[in-house]
């Protein structure tokens, strides 16, 4: 209970566009993190963290949300593990949990 | 002497080497060009020979006849590129290279070993591949006595080079079995890792339509995990599974492998490249045309086209001390063959998504945008002329290499 009531209120005032990503991924927070993966029935254990750390890394690098191949190439996450710890589509959801835009990745 | 140097003399390179060929001075520079292969493979007409339309012969020329005589052509694999020193390696006669420029053209090849299960059991048996000659022959084969059954298109991995080539597939097949009166006995599905008919939105729905229109289904967002050839199955990560019994895929593509060892690219061993100035992100008398490069663009041949006036251009201002322009905007500009001698062009840039409308072309057009019609059929089979005819030398096309929005409904 009292997490759900943590969760409503770290969201209160973020930003999203239609799809659910964040506007300013500088707004970003380890809580709004959790908040928005309880929004998707996600619990966030160790290893979905090494994947966030390494989502905002990245963006902080490259000014991108990474692709899984950047991810499973990069991060010791493999492909398989990936798709379980973010169901429906792994990097979108590693990057709506890291507050970070669409990834791009496909032309 | 001054080397100017070229790596890859496909589609970019032989463009490069023709365009430099004239521009640089004789005296003051040499310049060279390396390939392994000696085939140049129109690589467009891969698309037509699984249904009989072109033949091997009808893709395949020699690469030195697109090769200007004052342009030395190197026969020979590329060992490793040290961009540090400025020098490359090459395994013919472990030849050393020093160079002053260096253009990158080293394109975008398959790898279906990197999905599961792909290439062990059904390897050109009832699974194909279409992107390489022998893979395009072997599917020809198999189609000529193939009786029916379900026939799965699966995109393994994005970004594909010709983006518009799966769909481009599926319509033409669809036709194919039309024609031979049975494509009551043929079930089409499409797999995609998208999610939907194409890359960008508009374009999309309207093929998509399209698609539907035709009988076939669209599977998106599917994002294969493993090929099981023993029970005739793909898989997904997310645990969906689809039967075929003739599997057509458009396996994981990535750059060459000797940018792999150079430790050039990405993830993917595409090389990080401005994507307005086409110099190389890290060393600044290294350029990149083509499909070798990371820039958000369509890996084409037109689009390798649009590059090269900037990146001539770029590299000449270079060598006088100035700064590059940002001039390239993406544009790519594609005719979607769509089957009973249709086609559909789309024309658009990084900005500019592909919108319906006209297509003004002076002596061939209008064709129309993002819409069946004869002539835009006709335009694309006319591209294989123009390719080794006009394009290939670097000459003078009826495009500009920034997008236009005259004809387009925005
Ligand atoms: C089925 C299919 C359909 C297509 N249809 C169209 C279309 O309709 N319209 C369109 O515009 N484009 C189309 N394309 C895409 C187009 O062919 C490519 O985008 C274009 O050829 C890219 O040019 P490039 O110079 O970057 O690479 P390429 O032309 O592929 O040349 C790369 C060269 O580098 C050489 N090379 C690579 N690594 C090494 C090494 N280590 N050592 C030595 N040599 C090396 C290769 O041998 C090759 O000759 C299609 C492609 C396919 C596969």
């Amino acid at each position: 209970m009292t997490d759900q009531i943590f969760a409503t209120n770290s969201l209160d005032n973020v930003v999203f566009n239609e799809e659910g990503f964040m506007d300013d991924a500088s707004a970003w927070t380890p809580e709004i993190g959790e908040a928005i993966a309880q929004t998707l029935g996600i619990q966030l254990t160790d290893r979905h963290w090494v994947v966030i750390n390494f989502a905002r890394n990245e963006f902080e690098t490259n000014g991108e949300a990474p692709t899984i191949r950047r991810i499973t190439k990069n991060s010791g996450v493999e492909t398989k593990e990936l798709y379980a710890l973010f169901p429906g589509g792994a990097a979108k959801i590693a990057a709506k949990i890291s507050g970070l835009p669409k990834p791009t990745g496909c032309i | 002497m001054k080397t100017f140097l070229i790596l890859g003399a496909g589609t970019g390179g032989t463009m490069v080497a023709n365009k430099m060929s004239e521009l640089l001075d004789p005296d003051e520079w040499r310049i060279l060009i390396v390939d392994r292969d000696e085939t140049h493979f129109y690589q467009p007409g891969f698309l037509f020979i699984p249904f009989g339309i072109y033949g091997p012969s009808d893709v395949v020329k020699p690469k030195r006849n697109f090769i200007p005589p004052n342009v030395e052509m190197i026969l020979s694999d590329i060992e490793v590129i040290e961009p540090e020193a400025s020098r490359v390696k090459l395994v013919e006669n472990n030849r050393v290279i020093s160079y002053d420029y260096l253009v990158i053209s080293t394109g975008s090849h398959i790898h279906p070993e990197e999905t599961e299960g792909m290439v062990n059991g059904g390897w050109h048996e009832n699974i194909f591949d279409f992107y390489t000659l022998k893979g395009a022959t072997a599917l020809s084969r198999f189609l000529k006595f193939w009786k029916g059954g379900r026939m799965v298109l699966n995109i393994a991995e994005m970004p594909i080079k010709c983006p518009v080539a799966p769909l481009e597939f599926i319509f033409l097949a669809d036709w194919f079995f039309h024609e031979r009166s049975m494509r009551d006995d043929v079930e089409i599905i499409f797999t995609t890792p998208l999610p939907g008919a194409f890359t960008k939105p508009r374009a999309s729905g309207i093929l998509g339509g399209i698609l539907a229109d035709k009988g076939i289904d669209l599977v998106p967002d599917f994002n294969i995990s493993e090929v099981d050839s023993s029970t005739n199955k793909i898989k997904s990560y997310d645990g969906r599974e689809i039967d075929y019994d003739l599997l057509v895929t458009i396996p994981t593509n990535m750059g060459s492998d000797v940018i792999e060892r150079s430790g050039m690219g990405d993830e993917l061993n595409f090389i990080p490249t401005n994507k307005h100035t086409l110099q190389s992100e890290k060393w600044e008398n290294v350029w990149i045309i083509g499909d070798a490069g990371n820039v958000p663009a369509s890996k084409a041949g037109s689009v390798a086209h649009f590059m090269l006036d900037v990146v001539v251009e770029n590299i000449l201002r270079h060598m006088e001390g100035l700064a590059p322009l940002p001039k390239f905007d993406g544009h790519a500009n594609c005719f979607i063959e769509s089957g009973f001698e249709k086609g559909i062009l789309i024309d658009f840039n990084y900005d500019v998504e592909p919108l319906p409308g006209k297509f003004p072309l002076p002596g061939l057009g209008p064709f129309s945008l993002l819409q069946e019609s004869p002539a835009n059929h006709w335009g694309k089979i006319a591209f294989r002329w123009i390719y080794w005819n006009v394009l290939l030398k670097g000459g003078e096309m009826p495009f500009e290499s920034q997008m236009t929005m005259a004809g387009k409904w925005a």
